[in-house]
């Protein structure tokens, strides 16, 4: 039935439009086409602007590809912020999450992905080149890898670790282990046991 | 060495499984024999007692297809003696709804959080497929006793199946796209090896533990005048893995594919200094996987301090009866725990299992029921 032709050409590309976003089906996408049918013609207005403006306006800050209304995204030009620190991340999404965190005080690189050739993505995709070169450049002291621990993660961190070899900088990663409040009864012994061997000195614990 | 725990199934109810409408069991906790024609229900049997260590059927994991025909849900209860304290296990599935497998009245959130505390090994006519299949089932048959007891294995080897997932995909595209990319390609084969050489040294350690009981399980039941052999045959026993990968680039990127790894290991099966499925009889083939699958009990006793649930399916078949009594003799002696057998010649078995000695049950079983012991 929902793939039966519409009575309107307009009702039809809408949806079609709509069903092209991730997680909407045609179904889905009729119901919310109906629904901004329903709203006042100026409301409609400012949620096409919304998005019309969004896409030709948006910068990526040319230094950590983060998404920015500027030049260079406010991250990059705070001045309190430690330069010589950069935190390496897949997507826009993973800043906020470490920004949330609210301790960390260094810069980002987002690549826009990891490695993978199943999904057609390759180093000469992500900003792989763009961060050597800001590394080359730059005063940095140390790169934190803090990609997800997936197998692509693990290739992607490879692939960066051996491009900064001859590079004088320390290139660390994110710990992977127990979670804060969580009983080791219920850790999984995989991360249990990388727990067990990446294990720090306690005093270092100690430092909040 | 902790000490090995004792483990016993006393009784089993089943109701709507397969062809059996209905069905109590109380038994020895020693030997327990099925005895019936063909189709009469004495596999299904087995397959109840296995669906109760692994939640799913040995033949079927499609739960509704082992409804009894025309009814909705099928139930199967089990009591078990384990280390001195009585388990109940029930699972039972009605058509629409989820599976449901209890722990002592306790629902299980996880399935996966039964497995391996009722440890069995099945030895049934499909074990062929070891000799006469692909390298694949044989590759199965290491990982799938390895990983149950090694989570790192397993997680390894998922690791390892991704990687070369990937670097197959790139393979392609450097085919497709007519580009060479070498640092990426460099980074797969590193992360590669590393894997590789992690699965490589514990499947070597597994064969090399069950070899030597294997051997002394064959030539036990054989009465000793053949010899066998198994061995692991790998790239990695041929010199460094990093160096052979680099060797054949060219190779892999001709083929598209990593022609080269842990994915191609197989086991050589041998009977004197010839391959089992070129020259082994039918009984001398199935004397071999018997003692193979037993050797693998062994391996699971001693890796779970557990003496697992042995269930045999139609083993006699084909064997003669100087092998029948051997093989009867040895799964009788301690090393081994409860044994459930299934076959269809009532006197022939009988008369065995008087002359041992043994402490045992036998059960006639005709059109899923019960009709004597």
């Amino acid at each position: 039935m929902i793939h039966d032709k519409f009575p309107s050409k307009l009702l039809e590309n809408a949806v079609e439009e709509f069903a092209k976003l991730p997680g909407i089906g045609r179904k889905t996408a009729l119901r919310l086409v109906l629904y901004l049918l329903k709203l006042d013609e100026l409301e409609v207005e400012d949620f096409g602007n919304a998005i019309i403006q969004l896409r030709k306006e948006i910068n990526h800050c040319k230094v950590c590809h983060n998404i920015s209304d500027t030049e260079v995204c406010n991250i990059c030009s705070n001045p309190s912020r430690n330069e010589e620190v950069i935190c390496v991340v897949e997507t826009i999404r993973d800043v906020l999450s470490i920004e949330n965190t609210r301790q960390y005080n260094g810069l980002y690189h987002v690549l826009g992905g990891v490695i993978s050739p199943m999904d057609g993505v390759g180093p000469s995709d992500l900003e792989i080149a763009s961060l050597v070169e800001r590394i080359e450049k730059n005063d940095v002291t140390e790169i934190i890898l803090a990609l997800s621990t997936n197998m692509e993660g693990d290739t992607t961190n490879f692939y960066i670790y051996k491009k900064l070899k001859n590079i004088e900088v320390k290139v660390t990663t994110i710990a992977r282990g127990v979670s804060v409040g969580g009983e080791l009864e219920y850790t999984d012994e995989l991360t249990l046991g990388r727990s067990i061997k990446n294990r720090i000195n306690y005093s270092d614990t100690l430092t909040f | 060495m902790l000490k090995i725990e004792y483990m016993h199934l006393q009784s089993l109810s089943i109701l709507d499984f397969k062809n059996i409408e209905q069905a109590d069991f109380v038994f020895s906790e020693k030997l327990n024999c099925f005895l019936g024609d063909n189709g009469a229900g004495k596999t299904n049997l087995l397959d109840a007692i296995y669906y109760l260590s692994f939640t799913k059927g040995f033949f079927n994991s499609i739960d509704a297809q082992n409804i009894r025909h025309h009814r909705e849900m099928f139930m199967l209860q089990g009591k078990y003696i384990r280390s001195d304290e009585n388990e109940t296990i029930s699972a039972g599935f009605k058509i629409g709804q989820k599976k449901q497998i209890k722990r002592n009245r306790k629902l299980y959130k996880k399935l996966s959080d039964h497995i391996g505390l009722f440890p069995l090994v099945m030895i049934s006519p499909s074990d062929i497929s070891l000799i006469s299949g692909g390298s694949d089932e044989r590759r199965k048959f290491m990982d799938g006793v390895i990983s149950q007891f090694d989570r790192i294995y397993l997680d390894t080897l998922l690791r390892y199946n991704r990687t070369l997932l990937q670097r197959n995909n790139l393979l392609k595209q450097f085919f497709e796209k007519r580009f060479f990319d070498e640092d990426t390609l460099s980074v797969y084969d590193e992360q590669l090896a590393e894997l590789a050489g992690v699965i490589h040294k514990k499947r070597e350690l597994y064969v090399n533990e069950i070899t030597p009981v294997f051997q002394s399980f064959y030539t036990f039941v054989s009465g000793g005048n053949e010899t066998v052999g198994l061995s692991y045959q790998s790239c990695m026993n041929e010199g460094d893995y990093s160096r052979q990968l680099l060797a054949c680039r060219n190779r892999d990127r001709a083929a598209q594919h990593s022609t080269l790894g842990i994915h191609r290991d197989d086991l050589l099966l041998e009977l004197g200094d010839f391959p089992m499925k070129k020259i082994g009889s039918q009984g001398q083939q199935k004397t071999y996987l018997l003692a193979l699958k037993l050797a693998q009990f062994d391996y699971l006793k001693n890796a779970s301090d557990i003496k697992p649930i042995l269930l045999l399916d139609d083993i006699f078949d084909k064997l003669d009866a100087k092998r029948v009594s051997k093989i009867i003799e040895l799964v009788t002696e301690a090393r081994f725990g409860q044994i459930f057998i299934t076959d269809t010649d009532r006197e022939h078995l009988a008369y065995i299992l008087d002359k041992m000695n043994t402490e045992h049950l036998i059960f006639k079983i005709e059109n899923g029921k019960i009709v004597g012991k």
